[in-house]
């Protein structure tokens, strides 16, 4: 949650400043803690011991698509009014994460709670 | 995003045979039709620009939103929470599925909508007087954001995925949906800063 959080305040930010000239510092920063703090939790997760992974991949590959789609027109709406150069490229990065980020929210909690079976015995 | 609070959380359905549910869909597939004509509806709005249709989208899209969040959280949880629990296992089956479809449409066509219709507007121009109020509203959309994609929506979805199963686990349903109880209240919060902040943009 705190990664979506750090993605959501660098889009208010460069919201808030657009149309004019905004500083792409603090925005990028934002961008670039959430993105770590999201490969931190996959790398924590990666390591989990037993989880669900089908599960995980099966709701998570669904969500992508929902929230792809969802990124694709908050997109289209800044193109279409003529965001351009480095907000643009920041705000469609941060839109990446987004889209990222939420699916694997929601494939984490399904698949944590998802029944696994138990590892054999010889392996 | 919210559904409603349904805390299916009696252990004793669980010691006896499985609670009888009905067959559902996770998400219906028809009603990824009606997405879809939202949507393209959506984009055909924004392509051409106007400021009554894109006005209409905002405004129909942040009401029925607000509408929602509300009405669920604060009056029709309430009252599933005191249903027997076969009855709310059969709301819930009903009413979540639908709400994994409407909230996201909601929120998606709101935000786009009203980033187009701050264009328009000229309300994003930082020397507008009524500036300082759209930066409030992202904020408050910002904290929705949050609490709804970060908390609810995966709740939402994990409680349905345990009802498919043979034998739901009332604990790990109840564990779930506590996080709408205890949202319910920022939730509201939001909605209402929600309703001041653009009632002041439209009046003035």
């Amino acid at each position: 949650m705190g990664s979506l959080a750090l993605i959501l305040a660098g889009g208010i930010y460069l919201s808030s400043h657009l149309p004019q000239h905004v500083p792409l510092a603090p925005a990028a920063v934002l961008l670039a803690a959430s993105a770590v703090l999201l490969a931190g939790n996959l790398a924590l997760l990666a390591r989990v011991d037993g989880f669900a992974w089908a599960k995980f991949f099966e709701v998570a590959k669904w969500s992508l698509l929902a929230y792809a789609v969802i990124s694709g027109l908050i997109e289209y709406s800044f193109v279409r009014n003529h965001v351009s150069g480095g907000p643009l490229v920041v705000l469609t990065l941060s839109l990446v994460v987004f889209a990222v980020h939420v699916p694997v929210l929601i494939g984490f909690t399904v698949a944590r709670y998802w029944d696994v079976e138990p590892a054999p015995a010889d392996a | 995003m919210a559904t409603t609070a349904v805390p299916i959380d009696a252990p004793e359905a669980h010691a006896g045979p499985p609670v009888e549910r009905p067959d559902f869909e996770i998400v219906p597939r028809r009603g990824l039709i009606v997405v879809a004509v939202v949507f393209v509806g959506l984009v055909a709005v924004i392509a051409t620009n106007k400021l009554w249709p894109v006005t209409f989208l905002h405004v129909a899209g942040g009401a029925a939103w607000t509408t929602l969040d509300l009405f669920l959280g604060f009056v029709l949880g309430p009252i599933i929470g005191r249903m027997p629990v076969p009855a709310r296992i059969e709301f819930t089956t009903r009413l979540m599925p639908k709400m994994v479809l409407i909230m996201p449409t909601v929120v998606a066509v709101t935000l786009a909508a009203g980033w187009q219709l701050a264009n328009l507007t000229g309300t994003l121009q930082s020397g507008n007087p009524l500036h300082g109020w759209i930066v409030a509203s992202f904020i408050v959309v910002g904290v929705l954001a949050v609490v709804a994609l970060g908390l609810l929506e995966p709740a939402n979805i994990a409680v349905l995925v345990e009802l498919k199963k043979p034998r739901p686990n009332p604990a790990v349903i109840e564990g779930l949906m506590k996080r709408f109880i205890y949202a319910a209240g920022v939730l509201g919060a939001m909605q209402v800063a929600t309703l001041l902040i653009m009632t002041k943009l439209a009046s003035g």
